[in-house]
């Protein structure tokens, strides 16, 4: 054999054991000790908690939209989520289809339990997409006005959403043990879930705002600086009544700080970085508060799925009801496939966003090509 | 069957369609803007560049429904179909996730740059992401017809637990991907999105020669679009073939009913044109005796087992539709080559653009590839009926329990009001914009005059 020939199969087998060791942990039962279900339990809630961040602010930026009077003010905000808001609305994507796989019980039990308030929320998605492509389309200003009414609207809507969907899946909802639903449409609209609902899009439209601020300039920036004063200030009213209800009305959601006190920090830590987002408004250091309020959105679905683990739908009226991840899971052998799929793919993704919004950093101009 | 279960596939059936408007166009049109814009790269012409700036804004009107209608569907297997869901997650979800991480991603991160990137990165980095976000378009493709295909032909799986806890598991990941009839499904389906794509921009450019309109970008546009759509249009009958061999092995239900052949078991024939008359098991029409025999098994002799040779209560209902809906995708299929030659050889003589009647023709042809899409799925779809994953899973067990018949009727009005307003506005817009045309740089004048959105109108 000649020495070259020698050299490429050693090569070779370098890399044959180098790519076999990088995913070896694959073929265990579990991965770096945890086991398959839950590492899916936790890369859907690090999708959902992404999808949060992202899309959270622009669906801030639009529940904000009638705020800014003047034309050009609108087509400042509109172009600055123009060419990321589509990246961010995969999130979604992504996030849903992950549970369809990971999780196809859960899947099909929430949306299906869920049915109204999601045909609203599809609804309010198809409106906003098309708001933001149509609004240019022409000149005339009812049409402006038409469809600013209609983005700022549905944006308001989906966060409301979310947030009702987020609030009954805190509390549980009546599945009897066979996992069917035995509840009323009607209870879903429950004083928790709607304060919950409000939070989130306080949430978002704190978010939003310092997400506007880091791309505009003069009058609106201006203007934005009073709105984010406004909204965080509304925020932190709705956290604090949002925490008090949890205490007292959802005691499994804070039975875990019994059982592990040290978890207390991330609630404390949730406290403090709250009020870094005030610090940093006050201080008009608005990087530094879009920062902060996404590690609050990260850090709230933490604590609501540290409280969930090991379910990820608890029901009101019989324990057997509750949907276990070992239960709903898919296969081990489908999660392991996609576990592999999404080592692969989310640093792709991941790089995508990175570069999408590296390219369109900086204050927005309008220019030929704008909304 | 019940209203739930009516409703649904009603539901169903009308989203799916009205969404696939649209995606065959993306993909299309995305392969047609990467051949436009390297041909600008390359030749430096200022023709091909203005002609990617205006096909991208139709792009991205296009792309917006797409996507719109897209997360419809995403969440309707969940909501509608909750016992599909659970029964197929291990498979489907895989598929879908995959489509989200692996293509969605990748379309809606690059179309950022491809709408309004022009003057934020370089020309190079530019036709990179029309690349990507071509590639994108293409890989969800993928996806979600190794997904369907899976329902039609499964494999690579065992089925664990019984009655309403029964749910299909992966044994063979590759065995699911590479399913018999994926490859050849897959093919279809792209050289159909091809086709739409390219006939669009075929109709487009064709309208503005008759007009005496940007007759440089037009010319230029319709030698592209000819070109991919003769290609396609003959790879379409290979392709289709394929995959009526692997109807024929795999869902004998769904060829008897293509062909309305009932016989239990004799020579098949292959129709032009017929009707058939499902009561009386009689199909008539212009047939070619053997012919199907002929072309599954090279022998006009040859016995193919008939829809009563299949248990009644497996048969597919709608025979007839069926059989004209499988009908009308190949007359369509064969007008498209007859057209697309054609022009080729006019083209050849020189005397294409000076054609007025073909450049009609053309105009109009946008709808066949079309209706060709939508009929495709029908045969293929309510062909593969009454089962929702061939032979496993049945449609009417297929729902979701907690679902009320008057919610699904709210939900499937809501979406028809949307869907008829949404249609309505993008012929609106995509009429406007191809009035508008392409934006002539070279020429100040018209520029200013024809683009609004250039024109200083922000100084409040
Ligand atoms: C042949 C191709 C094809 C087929 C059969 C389908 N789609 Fe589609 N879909 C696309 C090709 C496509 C696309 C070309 O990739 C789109 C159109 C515009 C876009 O953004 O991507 C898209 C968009 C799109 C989106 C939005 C993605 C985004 O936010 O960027 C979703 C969630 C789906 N689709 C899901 C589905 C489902 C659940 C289908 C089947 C039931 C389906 N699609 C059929
Ligand atoms: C890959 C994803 C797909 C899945 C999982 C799927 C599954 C289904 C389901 C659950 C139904 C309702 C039950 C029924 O068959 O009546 C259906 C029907 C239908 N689908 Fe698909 N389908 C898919 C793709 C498509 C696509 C892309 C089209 C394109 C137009 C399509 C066209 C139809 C039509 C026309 C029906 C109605 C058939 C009928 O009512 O009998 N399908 N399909
Ligand atoms: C030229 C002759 C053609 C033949 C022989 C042919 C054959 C077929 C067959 C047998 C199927 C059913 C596959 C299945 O059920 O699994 C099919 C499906 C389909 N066809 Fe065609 N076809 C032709 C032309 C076309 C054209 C021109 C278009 C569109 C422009 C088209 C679009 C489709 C689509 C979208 C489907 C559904 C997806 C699929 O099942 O692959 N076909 N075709």
């Amino acid at each position: 054999m000649s020495e070259k020939a020698v050299t490429i199969r050693q090569q070779y087998a370098l890399f044959h054991s180098l790519t076999l060791s990088l995913f070896f942990p694959l073929l265990m039962d579990t991965v770096l000790g945890i086991d398959l279900p839950t590492w899916w339990f936790l890369l859907i809630g690090a999708l959902i908690s992404g999808y949060g961040i992202l899309d959270g602010f622009d669906l801030g930026a639009g529940a904000l939209h009638l705020f800014f009077r003047k034309e050009q003010s609108r087509r400042i905000a509109l172009n600055a989520i123009g060419p990321v808001w589509d990246g961010n609305e995969v999130w979604l994507v992504i996030g849903a289809g992950s549970l369809f796989a990971a999780f196809p019980l859960v899947y099909g039990t929430i949306l299906s339990v869920f049915y109204l308030p999601f045909m609203l929320f599809l609804v309010a998605i198809i409106f906003r997409g098309i708001s933001i492509e149509f609004r240019s389309k022409e000149k005339m200003k009812w049409w402006h006005q038409l469809w600013d009414i209609s983005y700022c609207v549905s944006s308001t809507v989906i966060s409301l959403l979310l947030g009702l969907v987020l609030g009954n899946l805190i509390q549980g909802i009546p599945l009897n043990a066979n996992h069917e639903f035995v509840g009323r449409l009607r209870d879903f609209f429950n004083p928790y879930a709607i304060l919950i609902a409000v939070t989130v899009l306080s949430l978002f439209m704190m978010h939003g705002a310092m997400y506007l601020l880091m791309k505009t300039e003069d009058r609106l920036y201006a203007k934005l600086t009073i709105i984010a004063n406004n909204t965080s200030k509304f925020f932190i009213l709705c956290f604090m009544a949002t925490s008090m209800a949890t205490l007292i009305y959802v005691p499994h959601m804070t039975a875990i700080f019994k059982e592990y006190p040290e978890l207390f920090a991330l609630g404390i830590a949730a406290v403090l970085i709250v009020l870094n987002i005030r610090r940093s408004i006050e201080k008009r250091q608005y990087r530094r508060g879009f920062i902060s309020s996404s590690v609050t959105t990260a850090l709230l679905l933490i604590l609501f799925a540290m409280g969930l683990y090991p379910n990820l739908v608890l029901s009101t009226i019989d324990p057997k009801g509750s949907i276990s991840i070992y239960e709903a899971a898919s296969s081990d052998g489908s999660l392991r496939t996609m576990l592999l799929f999404a080592a692969i793919g989310m640093p792709l993704v991941a790089t995508y966003t990175v570069f999408m919004f590296w390219t369109f950093r900086g204050k927005v101009k309008l220019e030929e090509h704008s909304y | 069957m019940d209203n739930v279960e009516l409703l649904s596939r009603i539901q169903f059936a009308f989203t799916i369609a009205f969404h696939y408007i649209y995606p065959p166009l993306s993909i299309g049109l995305g392969v047609c803007l990467v051949i436009m814009e390297g041909l600008y790269l390359k030749t430096k012409d200022k023709v091909y560049e203005e002609l990617t700036r205006f096909w991208v804004r139709i792009f991205a009107l296009i792309f917006g429904i797409g996507v719109a209608t897209g997360i419809v569907m995403e969440f309707e297997f969940g909501t509608n179909w909750a016992t599909y869901s659970r029964y197929v997650g291990d498979i489907f979800g895989s598929a879908l996730a995959a489509e989200g991480i692996f293509a969605f991603a990748l379309e809606s991160a690059f179309l950022g740059i491809l709408l309004f990137g022009w003057n934020k990165v370089s020309p190079r980095v530019h036709f990179m992401a029309t690349i990507l976000v071509a590639l994108g378009s293409i890989f969800s493709a993928l996806w979600i017809v190794v997904a369907n295909s899976w329902q039609q032909t499964p494999s690579g799986y065992r089925i664990e637990g019984t009655g309403m806890q029964a749910r299909a598991i992966v044994t063979d990941f590759w065995a699911m991907v590479f399913n018999p009839s994926s490859i050849e499904r897959y093919s279809h389906v792209l050289i159909g999105a091809l086709l739409a794509g390219s006939f669009l921009v075929l109709s487009v450019s064709a309208w503005y020669i008759l007009k005496k309109k940007y007759i440089a970008h037009a010319e230029a546009a319709f030698r592209i679009a000819l070109w991919v759509a003769a290609i396609s249009a003959l790879a379409q009958l290979f392709t289709g073939s394929k995959s009526a061999e692997v109807v024929t092995k795999y869902q004998p239900a769904k060829l008897a009913a293509m062909e309305g052949h009932f016989e239990k078991s004799a020579p098949g024939d292959m129709y032009l044109m017929g009707w058939v008359n499902a009561k009386e098991q009689k199909t008539i029409g212009l047939k070619i005796p053997g012919g199907l025999s002929f072309l599954v098994h090279h022998d006009v002799n040859a016995p193919i087992p008939g829809l009563n040779s299949i248990k009644p209560e497996n048969r597919p209902t709608a025979v007839n539709f069926v059989f004209q809906t499988y009908h009308a995708m190949i007359a369509i299929g064969m007008t498209l080559i007859g057209l697309t030659l054609l022009g080729l050889f006019m083209l050849y003589r020189k005397k294409l653009f000076q054609t007025r009647w073909l450049m009609g023709v053309f105009v109009f042809s946008v709808l066949l590839p079309q209706i060709g899409n939508q009929v495709g799925w029908y045969t293929a779809e309510v062909g593969r009926q009454p089962w929702v994953v061939y032979g496993l899973l049945r449609t009417s067990d297929a729902l979701s329990q907690a679902v009320k018949a008057e919610h699904v009727l709210a939900s499937l009005i809501m979406f028809t009001l949307i869907y008829v307003m949404l249609f309505v506005l993008f012929l609106y817009l995509l009429n406007k914009k191809i009035q508008h045309g392409p934006d002539v740089i070279s020429d100040d004048e018209t520029s200013s005059r024809m683009n609004p959105s250039m024109s200083p109108i922000f100084n409040e």
